[in-house]
């Protein structure tokens, strides 16, 4: 695909008229969710409309001088995303503060987190020249990723619902392993891409499969080891699948070996039978997964099918246009504004309105996954692949979840669910996917190559015979 | 709600899905330039405002030259083998695999390869010991090759006759 020839257009102006699009479908999403229920532009309809408004302007400037040739779609793509999950954790606000006037709204401190995460990828992005820089820190970021893993299980932790994978910071609290995926990513792709030779020649071979040495397995058997130390000490399902997932990803991209793929699916195959075997919690989630509309699992106490049938009655609701955004009752999903919003934008936007969301989704990922074929090091490619692997990962895993396709975990929607840190991670990583995408789309620096052709060629059919002297 | 009030907010609704879709279509129509894979296309032609810009963006047609059909080892142990060229590219070295074998004890196991390209050749070396010359300067990225001029590899001359 890298040969794709095509003229260098850097191509912002583009960028700029699907941005001003995607900035409308936020606000018009901020303003429909507040009618009937709300003075129209209100102070949280400016507070949304000017942090989203002037914060991307801000980061399309920035691409502009710093990474002119950057992919046009990926910010306006985000920005939308950011803004229809803003307008409807307020218009979930809005429910709650109807039942409960002292509730204390969540938008507003997203729209702060928005305004922060954007911000911080903007500074990434001023910073951060150039990705490869990241590879020097391939083992810096092992350190990092494992202390930000445990952070949780420090007195720092707190544990909420049943999972310590929150610390608390001064003003709040702070999801670590958001972006600790980031870091292991940069792991992954620093440590692949170095011994990537190595892990792809040494080995037995038995029958078509190439089994790799088991020295090589080490990096498989940290990654795993992370995975179920997630699920034990953090009781958190969704990030275990997510880091294991990131790594099978990884190897597999950097090795194209399907030994790896089998290898860690019976690793993974044993850790859930393990899991399943030893905790309460995991074997629960699968039970009201597969009976979930049975009564007795559907009102059991602790791991009850409540909130992922409610989610379905609220996606059957809004068929296939939807109530239309505030008309409907997502609110009375448990944590519809963060583990469940895709079921409150289903009941509301209805079918037509969450295929386009996946589809948003799609083409983010799916310029993360071209950004990584386009550029040339091997370092870019994996971690490009890597980091839009997760986003990928978790939209299937919570969609899949919602709509019980798999067991529901809790993963959080990228750039829609409320919670501060995963919006940080996320705005994180599309900052690197732009700056992989920029050096996949620049033009050489280098001289065109005709022009450095040696003259003693004889392009134009000089006589060869003195060029056959120079040899001796 | 006034009825009338009411038929606004439907149908501000039903304009909202419209737009998602018109934000999805436009992106997708942004990036059609890139579904065309292998090839040069149309769209990617640059206008006469990108040219002025950059101006090695234009495309000099190619010189008329005649194309080379056969490879010849004039000098080193092989003196005198010939081998037709088809479209495939030809590894040279010592290796068995390749498409010449070379007996030249300074040549390296896969030493270069020669591809075709468009109408014309390229030689590149593959990270061998002694290095590929052409035309008596050492390789360090493909170059293309014109017919009768001479490539180096080891004791071995080899040049592409039309």
């Amino acid at each position: 695909m890298s040969d794709v020839l095509t003229v260098p257009r850097s191509r912002r102006t583009i960028e700029l008229f699907l941005l001003l699009l995607a900035l409308a479908v936020a606000v018009g999403a901020n303003y429909l969710a507040g009618i009937g229920r709300e003075e129209p532009f209100g102070d949280y309809f400016w507070s949304q409309a000017i942090t989203l408004g002037i914060m991307s302007l801000f980061i399309h400037v920035i691409l502009r001088v710093k990474a002119k040739y950057a992919d046009p779609v990926i910010l306006p793509i985000v920005v939308a995303l950011n803004g229809v999950g803003l307008a409807m954790i307020h218009r979930l606000d809005l429910s709650a503060a109807q039942v409960n006037p002292d509730f204390v709204q969540v938008a507003p401190q997203q729209v702060l987190w928005t305004a922060v995460a954007m911000g911080s990828a903007a500074i990434l992005l001023i910073v951060l020249r150039d990705h490869r820089i990241l590879r020097r820190f391939t083992y810096i970021s092992l350190i990092v990723s494992a202390i930000l893993l445990l952070l949780p299980l420090t007195p720092l932790g707190l544990e909420i619902n049943g999972a310590r994978i929150w610390i608390s910071v001064g003003f709040g609290t702070f999801q670590p392993g958001e972006i600790a995926k980031i870091t292991l990513a940069i792991f992954f792709a620093g440590y692949l891409s170095t011994n990537r030779d190595l892990i792809l020649l040494a080995g037995k071979k038995i029958g078509p499969l190439q089994l790799p040495r088991f020295r090589d397995l080490a990096p498989m058997a940290a990654a795993w080891l992370v995975s179920i130390g997630v699920l034990i000490f953090q009781r958190d399902l969704g990030s275990s699948i997510l880091f294991f997932g990131l790594f099978m990803v990884m190897i597999y991209v950097a090795t194209s070996r399907v030994s790896w793929v089998l290898i860690g699916l019976a690793m993974i195959g044993v850790g859930v039978f393990v899991a399943l075997e030893l905790f309460s919690h995991v074997a629960l989630r699968f039970d009201s997964w597969i009976n979930a509309f049975a009564p007795e699992v559907y009102d059991r106490a602790p791991g009850g099918s409540a909130q992922v049938v409610q989610g379905l009655f609220g996606l059957a609701n809004g068929g296939l246009i939807g109530t239309g955004l505030g008309a409907g009752r997502p609110d009375l999903v448990t944590y519809a504004n963060s583990d469940m919003i895709i079921a409150a934008l289903g009941e509301e936007l209805g079918l037509i309105g969450v295929v386009a969301i996946v589809m948003l989704y799609v083409l983010l990922v799916s310029r993360g996954i071209r950004a990584a074929l386009g550029t040339k090091d091997g370092f870019g490619k994996l971690l490009a692949c890597g980091l839009s692997f997760t986003i990928a990962l978790q939209c299937f895993v919570v969609i899949g979840g919602i709509t019980r396709l798999i067991p529901l975990t809790g993963l959080t929607t990228p750039f829609m669910s409320a919670g501060g840190s995963s919006l940080l991670a996320n705005w994180l990583i599309v900052a690197l996917i732009l700056l992989i995408s920029e050096t996949a789309r620049r033009p050489a620096p280098s001289a065109p190559m005709k022009d450095s052709f040696p003259e003693a060629l004889g392009v134009s059919g000089k006589p060869k015979k003195s060029a056959k002297e120079t040899t001796r | 709600m006034s009825e009338a009030g009411e038929l606004t907010v439907t149908l501000l609704r039903f304009g909202f899905l419209i737009l998602l879709w018109i934000l999805v279509l436009s992106t997708v129509g942004a990036l059609r330039r890139d579904l065309v894979v292998g090839r040069r296309n149309k769209v990617g032609t640059p206008t006469a405002r990108e040219i002025r810009k950059n101006p090695e963006l234009v495309e000099e047609p190619p010189p008329a030259r005649a194309a080379a059909h056969r490879l010849v080892v004039t000098e080193g142990p092989l003196t005198g083998t010939t081998l037709d060229l088809a479209a495939s590219p030809i590894l040279l070295g010592r290796a068995q695999e390749a498409t010449l074998v070379l007996e030249d004890d300074y040549a390296s196991g896969r030493h270069a390869r020669l591809f075709p390209q468009g109408s014309r050749w390229f030689i590149e070396d593959l990270g061998s010991t002694n290095g590929t010359y052409l035309a008596g300067a050492q390789l360090t990225r493909a170059l293309p090759v014109e017919p009768g001029v001479p490539i180096r590899i080891g004791k071995t001359v080899i040049e592409l006759r039309p």
